[in-house]
């Protein structure tokens, strides 16, 4: 069990940079008194009782240079209901591993589940061998049942990441963790404590199950539909001919405007290092502190909005690279995206760490308080997002009165012509819609998050603390479409599918751009194995180095990348239920 | 229920739908789906009836096999039942193909029929079913179904629908004339308990046109009927 009780976690856990006795013992006096005040808890309206307040737990953190980790299934309840998660060393999520930058390390995985296994070191830059990937990664089949495989290589790097397993839809079902790497040279803001917060979202349902039901009625889960109420505010709103126009180009298409994620709260209970929101995961500080939050989202399906309100954010890392400090109220992290941000709480009192799914059906949340006993107000989710003619620069259902100039499409209509071209296998069953004009959107927010009164990150606010390593111009240009079908649930890259997939091939040393369409209308988290994604966000002098950029529906979006790690690599949309068929083998030769 | 013996087939389903261990999951595994569209207790001016319309898919993301049925019961037995088995084939992001065979087992005597039909969702929404129906001697039977679903709230779905028959031939033993034959519409409010669950009331009207109408109207019997409607809609 790796699992410690709040009132130990100061003492035990070395996710705290800095734990020092007063927090134990202050945890402890102030459980007792929680269950004294429970009565005037209770009606604080929050809901959770005090014992409840007291019951989250924290992944165990390991440190070192050697590691032993092992996959089991393992009992777990999120919602009241038993069910069995894919665990690695027993919890979930997995245990915190924390390696030092200039070292060697070495991690024996030992698989005792029924199924094949692996983990993915997601965003370490190291041989193809050791990227935990079956039968992408060179020589790497996935562990079998009761075996153990040795990963070992060395860490580069440094700042926040996380592992996941690569086989089947394991991630899913609970096998994920964080990666913290200790800089040799100190961190260029100090701060006083840390706390590792790692995003999930978990289905008491099998993911086989959620895939299929997907592919049967891609809607089942939005809970979120188009109501005729809808359609008679809208008729009372703007009139009847107004309507009939707004609504044309959706009705042609076939498509919903309530459509923003596929799996959703119906399902989903959205956890913080594997609490959920009742359980309320909570991180310590003493007044006037300066925190660094280390964020993860480790979740199959879900994109979260994450603000602490009462504080604001200096945003310090993405993808664990530094950025140059921005601060911000709020910021979008995308499926297997990481940010690190500091915060400086000043008061003695309770904030919620509120990370709300993007669609709004339902949020992780914790707290961070100076005093357990402490509760935090949970603020109201947004509304939830609608994709309108706004998002889309569209006067109407007739395309030919577009104005093209002004499209930045959430999605644009099946067309020919205009900005882009579309491959030949871009064109069939499979495929429900093409961008026309795609356009850059990096100073978009992206839906949700647009004029929310809130100061929002976007992509174009980032620039690496360092020069760009690389500075040379690209040699060549791969652009890449991201298509899909949301009816019949189908996903692929330039129209074709992994399965009949030819390996995109590089050169190694090479420079290149990959530019991404998206010709969907969801967001696609985009993650290249091996090699660094420098985002081009204008300045190119300090290109941020991502490993998972998001790019939005109707966008496009453009990286360069260095070709210099040899073999075979990963290259896909990191949703869950995307990936089966929107994924590419990256072959660097 | 005629289409019961379709469920033997459900483990073998199963069993082949089994998960693939790979860097990424099988993007297209076999599956499989049963839907019962209307599966309800109608109320006419003979007693009641019971009545059914559902399908049967197992396949791809592109290419299915199906089979329909719909029919109705009555105190008496089966007054008509019909049974569909289809190759279905995705030719756009919205339309199948379907080609197979339809087998009518009541009324006596049995029919036969090759189908060619589209089966999809049309702009605005509509769900089409639309069919060709070749019979070995000639008859040919047209027949063009849609639907729509007015959410009313997340849960509570107003369903109207219509089904029109049309025959290139009179079929005497029948009492089937050319031309426009059968108009059927529907309109049903139902509450999904779940996505897959929905008990729902309703209103089914129906009337026999052309010679059809005057076939039966020469035979004494009713050319329309409407009928109150209850069922169960659900599918897995």
């Amino acid at each position: 069990m790796f699992y410690k009780k709040c009132r130990n976690t100061a003492a035990t856990s070395s996710n705290d940079l800095f734990p020092t006795r007063t927090t134990t013992d202050l945890s402890r006096r102030r459980f007792l008194q929680g269950v004294a005040a429970g009565g005037a808890l209770m009606t604080s309206g929050l809901g959770y009782s005090p014992m409840a307040r007291s019951s989250y737990q924290q992944p165990q953190a390991l440190s070192g240079n050697h590691f032993s980790l092992s996959f089991d299934y393992k009992k777990v309840n999120f919602t009241g209901k038993d069910r069995i998660a894919t665990a690695i060393n027993g919890s979930v999520p997995g245990p915190i591993l924390r390696w030092k930058q200039g070292e060697r390390v070495t991690l024996d995985v030992t698989n005792n589940m029924a199924v094949d296994s692996s983990i993915h070191w997601h965003g370490m830059i190291l041989p193809s061998a050791m990227d935990g990937v079956p039968n992408i990664s060179d020589n790497f089949n996935g562990i079998k049942p009761g075996e153990t495989f040795r990963y070992e290589f060395d860490v580069n790097q440094s700042g926040t990441y996380w592992y996941h397993s690569h086989s089947g839809f394991q991630e899913q079902t609970g096998a994920y963790g964080a990666i913290i790497i200790d800089p040799i040279e100190p961190f260029y803001i100090s701060y006083e404590r840390e706390h590792v917060i790692v995003l999930s979202d978990w289905s008491d349902e099998d993911p086989e199950n959620i895939y299929a039901k997907l592919k049967k009625m891609s809607h089942y889960y939005n809970t979120r539909e188009r109501t005729t109420g809808d359609l008679w505010n809208e008729i009372q709103e703007n009139g009847l001919s107004q309507t009939w126009n707004d609504r044309g180009m959706w009705n042609d298409m076939r498509m919903s405007d309530r459509d923003i994620s596929d799996v959703t709260g119906y399902t989903y209970t959205y956890l913080m290092n594997g609490n959920t929101p009742a359980d309320n995961w909570t991180g310590l500080f003493k007044k006037g502190e300066r925190l660094r939050l280390r964020i993860i989202n480790a979740s199959a399906m879900t994109l979260f909005d994450v603000r602490i309100p009462g504080l604001k954010m200096t945003v310090v890392e993405a993808d664990g690279q530094n950025v140059e400090s921005v601060t911000v109220d709020e910021f979008r992290i995308g499926v297997a995206e990481t940010y690190d941000v500091l915060v400086t709480p000043e008061y003695d009192m309770a904030y919620s760490i509120f990370a709300q799914a993007i669609d709004r059906s339902g949020y992780a949340v914790g707290r961070l308080t100076s005093d357990p006993a402490l509760h935090a107000e949970v603020p109201q989710m947004d509304y939830a997002p609608i994709l309108t003619h706004g998002d889309m620069g569209m006067g109407g259902m007739d395309h030919s009165k577009m104005d093209h100039s002004n499209m930045s499409a959430e999605m644009m209509a099946m067309m020919m012509g205009g900005g882009i071209e579309h491959a030949e296998t871009e064109y069939g069953a499979h495929i429900d819609m093409l961008a026309e004009n795609p356009q850059y959107r990096l100073d978009d927010p992206g839906v949700g998050l647009r004029d929310n009164g809130r100061t929002v990150l976007t992509y174009a606010d980032l620039h690496n603390l360092d020069p760009t390593p690389d500075p040379r111009d690209p040699e060549r240009e791969i652009e890449l479409h991201l298509n899909g079908n949301m009816r019949r649930y189908m996903w692929s890259i330039n129209g074709i599918k992994f399965a009949d997939a030819e390996p995109l091939m590089m050169k190694y040393g090479e420079r290149l751009r990959i530019t991404l369409v998206n010709d969907t209308m969801m967001n696609h988290p985009m993650h290249l194995h091996g090699v660094w994604s420098d985002l081009e966000t204008g300045d190119d002098k300090f290109i941020p180095r991502k490993h998972t950029v998001i790019v939005q529906p109707g966008s496009k979006i453009s990286y360069r990348v260095t070709a210099d790690a040899l073999g075979s690599w990963a290259y896909h949309c990191h949703l869950q239920y995307h990936m089966p068929g929107m994924f590419r083998r990256v072959v660097i030769a | 229920m005629r289409n019961k013996p379709a469920c033997t087939v459900f483990p073998i389903c199963l069993a082949l739908t089994t998960t693939s261990v790979f860097s990424a999951m099988e993007d297209d595994p076999l599956l499989y789906m049963l839907k019962a569209d209307q599966l309800e207790a109608r109320d006419t001016d003979d007693g009641t009836i019971t009545a059914w319309e559902g399908h049967l898919w197992i396949g791809r993301d592109l290419n299915k096999l199906w089979i329909k049925t719909e029919g109705e019961r009555s105190d008496e037995g089966t007054e008509s039942s019909e049974f569909q088995l289809l190759y279905s084939r995705a030719v756009d992001a919205n339309w199948d193909l379907q080609v197979g065979l339809r087998h009518d087992a009541d009324p006596d005597p049995e029919r036969n029929w090759a189908v060619i039909g589209f089966n999809g969702v049309s702009p605005y929404w509509f769900e089409i079913d639309s069919a060709l129906f070749i019979e070995e001697d000639g008859q040919e039977n047209l027949r063009f179904e849609a639907e729509y679903e007015f959410m009313l709230t997340q849960k509570w779905v107003l369903s109207p629908e219509i089904e029109v028959n049309w025959f290139s031939e009179d079929d005497d033993e029948l009492g089937i004339g050319s031309g426009l034959a059968e108009i059927e519409a529907g309109l049903r409010l139902r509450y999904e308990i779940r996505r897959e669950f929905a008990p729902y009331v309703g209103v089914n009207y129906e009337r026999l046109l052309g010679d059809t109408e005057d076939i039966a109207e020469a035979a004494g019997e009713d050319t329309s009927e409407t009928q109150l409607v209850a069922g169960l809609r659900f599918w897995f």
